[in-house]
């Protein structure tokens, strides 16, 4: 991947990842979301992981964006009104943010291999479809069941949460 | 030259924006979302040390990325119970502003 196009695809992330935040809007905030889970799919397939690259746009850019903005429509919400910002604890969720960022990038700075180039792959083709798979029904079979019973208990508590009671 | 310490970075100014989104915001919904951003944070730093760690086959670490195939299942669950949640919150109060919801705050 070239320098270029990872710079791109970073910019685009963060500055819609931005816009998330900022957007009055929620339905600008849901299409920014958008923007920045694709340049993200884009990351992913620089890093050579082509499976969690078009997993993130099928289900990110897919399936939870359209609920995100399916209950924003339901829910009929409009832009917030610009309410009285409570100064001091915007001063102090913003200053957080800073802190951990500042950490970050020391802790970044002072990593030896993180100034080292990714090594090359020997291979020419990587089938990672298939590796994953072999992973994820020999090594890590047993996390693979729980999540099932999640995905299934997640299902179940949407339908109880959702359904009105009779009166 | 792209080094590991660019997608770290990244990654980090990506979760940051996610923390303050979630300090910062007041809609429940927008306090979602930004979840999901420092969720992928998360999964962009296990992706690139996935590949930053070839192995002898040549092949790069693919256990990091069974993890963010996990996250992103798990994820997925906590959108859709959230979600309904936020539902099931407007349908009784009419509201989604976490200054309004403030019954269990101490």
């Amino acid at each position: 991947m070239s320098p270029f196009l990872f710079w791109i695809f970073a910019l685009l992330t963060l500055t819609f990842g931005a816009a998330v935040v900022i957007n009055r809007n929620p339905v600008a905030s849901a299409l920014s979301l958008v923007v920045s889970f694709l340049g993200l799919a884009a990351l992913f397939m620089s890093l050579n992981a082509y499976f969690i690259g078009i997993i993130q746009v099928l289900v990110y850019a897919g399936a939870v964006m359209v609920l995100f903005l399916f209950i924003v429509m339901l829910l009929d919400l409009r832009a917030e009104e610009s309410r009285q910002i409570n100064w001091l604890a915007s001063a102090g969720g913003l200053a957080v943010a800073l802190i951990l960022l500042g950490q970050v990038f020391s802790v970044v700075s002072r990593f030896a291999i993180a100034h080292k180039p990714f090594p090359p792959l020997p291979r020419s083709t990587i089938d990672d479809v298939r590796s994953i798979g072999v992973a994820l029904f020999g090594n890590y079979n047993l996390p693979f069941q729980i999540v099932g019973v999640l995905v299934l208990v997640a299902t179940i508590g949407v339908v109880l949460l959702s359904k009105r009671e009779p009166r | 030259m792209i080094t590991l310490g660019n997608y770290l970075v990244v990654s980090g100014i990506l979760f940051a924006i996610g923390f303050a989104g979630v300090m910062l915001r007041r809609n429940l919904i927008i306090i979602l979302m930004s979840l999901e951003l420092m969720l992928n944070a998360a999964n962009l730093s296990l992706v690139a040390f996935s590949r930053f760690r070839v192995d002898s086959g040549g092949l790069p670490n693919y256990n990091a990325q069974v993890f963010v195939f996990f996250i992103i299942t798990v994820a997925a669950a906590e959108v859709a119970v959230g979600l309904a949640i936020v539902v099931a919150l407007y349908r009784t109060r009419q509201t989604t502003d976490v200054k309004n919801i403030s019954t269990l705050k101490f």
